[in-house]
């Protein structure tokens, strides 16, 4: 019993193989801190196999070491060097190409019972918005927010209503209008798909409201004649806006539906799966939807010509309806 | 081995060996949420004040581009701030790594980008709907309408207390969790500083103590107050009846050095002696 502490054989066990730990850790520093690069060859070569030999030495400190600081200096370090060595991803431009290249338009193809009831929901808001205010213009008031309007109103002149359809503006103020326009709509596309998660019911609700102000201001505008120049304002940018909320409900209806009806597996491991998909639409949404301020704040306000508005309108239908359903360039066999 | 208590899960890495994580308490996950707001608004006003300079020194010839830098500017603060910091190699925004913290899928995959974005789109149901319904204006009659709304919110809201894994609505869309990953210096072996004259113990004197108490006189002599140390010396001389004399540091450390010595030979031998009461 009188033998000095220092044969202690969880202390000649630490001090073998301390060297190591420590390499590694300098290793996970750099890592950590965003220093990937400053890797040289040899201690990229030898991160796997310090890996592993922390990990044996976790095993092996707790099974034959009392010393608690040590064991938990040694959990730590392996799971920092876990994440290190298995959470290596693409490099983030390969990940992005690979976004547009395949996961966006094959996930936006393998929601397309979903796309299409949001796509319903819209259609039907906008036919009852239409129905009810040509019925009645007072409805008109209850389907927009006072304020919001600015004058486009069942009393209003159709002099003032053409105008507020081929009003010039010049170039200033354009990017501005239109970046308010992004933020304000993608807020709106985040917040449907994430109301998803209250059984889809809201993101409905959502849907179909913004449908029925579509339709109530087409109402006064068919009321004096404008109808069609009125579409060639709306659908120049809301071709990608209003395929891009669709989408939104769509990816919201997804997680909706997986909360209520997780199928086969556990309503967790569902709800994970439907998550990450319904992400991958919603991150190119938010592109959608910047494209779509572009095309509103800028494109609308110089071209006034209703055709030349359809004529873009028309493209941007093609752009998208051939990326996300005719383009097979991403779609997995069977997605 | 620390420990097992009710956040820790296990996680067995491809090589075999269970890193037990330890899972995130509601009060962390809160906390870190809120120094990064305090982040994100200090962020905010630094822009602001930062594009109003420039506007000023251009003369205002410049303020529409710097009001659209704003609006855009304070889009990506709000939507992308979690998700940039969350995406990079240490999984965690500046309020979790405070916190040691990480974002970690529930399965061990890599954490995806769609992961993460899930999990902070989400936050728009978590903090934006509630604090849209508390600072909208009730009447008498919408009282009612308001206080089931609250309700409804509150389920969202404080969804992480009540399921056993402390997800929070995000985690649950994504597949993520939150666990403890933090970064642990390593500390000297103090078995290796008893040193001067020797003292030795008995084998009956060592057979008093278990391996939680060993844990617990680590703990004192790592922290090495005076007085604690004092009364532990006490007692523990006191119990397995040693004479007083020694300094209590180095007799605690002449302790320590011998009681590890003891139990882990007989950890050899397959004996793991849990405390005192464990015979």
């Amino acid at each position: 019993m009188n033998e000095a502490p220092l044969t202690l054989k969880s202390h000649r066990f630490r001090m073998e193989r301390e060297a190591d730990w420590r390499r590694l850790e300098e290793i996970l520093d750099l890592v950590e801190t965003g220093k990937r690069r400053e890797l040289t060859d040899s201690e990229i070569i030898a991160l796997p196999v310090l890996y592993r030999s922390a990990l044996s030495s976790l095993s092996m400190a707790r099974a034959i070491s009392l010393d608690q600081s040590l064991i938990s200096y040694l959990s730590s370090l392996a799971t920092r060097a876990y994440f290190c060595v298995y959470g290596t991803r693409m490099h983030l431009m390969h990940r992005i190409a690979r976004f547009f290249a395949r996961d966006w338009p094959a996930t936006v193809f393998g929601l397309w019972r979903e796309t299409a009831v949001a796509g319903a929901l819209v259609l039907a808001g906008v036919l009852a918005g239409f129905l009810f205010t040509q019925a009645s213009p007072d409805w008109f008031y209850s389907f927009l927010p006072d304020g919001m309007t600015q004058g486009r109103e069942p009393g209003a002149t159709t002099a003032y209503l053409r105008q507020t359809l081929f009003e010039q503006h010049g170039p200033s103020g354009l990017a501005f209008f239109a970046s308010i326009l992004f933020s304000h709509n993608a807020q709106i596309a985040i917040l449907a798909f994430a109301l998803g998660f209250a059984c889809g019911l809201p993101t409905a609700y959502l849907l179909f409201e913004n449908g029925l102000s579509l339709g109530a201001l087409l109402a006064v505008y068919a009321d004096h004649g404008l109808g069609v120049d009125f579409m060639g304002w709306i659908l120049i940018h809301g071709v990608t806006e209003l395929f891009a909320v669709i989408l939104a409900g769509a990816a919201g209806f997804r997680l909706g539906w997986t909360l209520v009806f997780p199928g086969e597996e556990t309503r967790a491991v569902a709800l994970a799966r439907a998550g990450r998909t319904a992400a991958v639409v919603m991150i190119g949404v938010v592109v959608m939807l910047f494209c779509a301020g572009l095309l509103e704040g800028i494109a609308r306000q110089l071209i006034t010509n209703t055709l030349a508005r359809y004529g873009i309108a028309a493209l941007t239908a093609v752009v998208w309806f051939g990326f996300f359903y005719a383009y097979r360039g991403g779609r997995r066999v069977g997605a | 081995m620390s420990e097992p208590n009710a956040l820790t899960r296990p996680f067995v890495t491809p090589e075999g060996v269970d890193l037990e994580l330890e899972l995130a308490a509601a009060s962390e996950r809160m906390t870190a949420f809120l120094i990064d707001v305090v982040i994100i608004t200090v962020a905010m006003v630094a822009f602001t004040l930062a594009l109003l300079f420039v506007a000023r020194l251009t003369g205002f010839r410049s303020a529409e581009a710097m009001v659209v830098l704003w609006v855009l500017g304070a889009f990506v603060l709000r939507c992308f701030y979690f998700v940039f910091f969350e995406q990079s190699a240490r999984a965690a925004t500046p309020g979790k790594r405070l916190l040691g913290l990480r974002v970690v899928m529930r399965d061990g995959s890599p954490l995806s980008l769609d992961a993460v974005f899930a999990r902070n789109a989400m936050r728009e149901l978590e903090i934006f709907v509630p604090i849209l319904f508390m600072a909208s204006q009730a009447n008498q009659v919408q009282a009612a309408a308001e206080i089931a709304a609250l309700v409804w919110c509150g389920v969202f809201v404080f969804f992480p207390v009540f399921n056993r894994d402390r997800l929070r609505i995000g985690d649950m869309v994504a597949g993520t969790w939150v666990v403890h990953a933090p970064k642990r210096v390593m500390e000297p072996d103090i078995a290796s500083q008893s040193g001067g004259r020797a003292i030795t113990f008995t084998r009956e004197q060592l057979d008093v103590y278990g391996i939680k108490e060993l844990a617990v006189l680590e703990e004192v002599l790592r922290k090495r107050d005076p007085d604690v140390m004092r009364a532990v010396a006490a007692r523990i001389r006191a119990k397995i009846g040693y004479p007083d004399g020694d300094p209590d540091e180095a007799f605690l450390l002449a302790f320590y050095a011998a009681l590890r010595k003891h139990l882990e030979s007989r950890l050899l031998l397959g004996k793991r002696k849990r405390d005192k009461y464990d015979r």
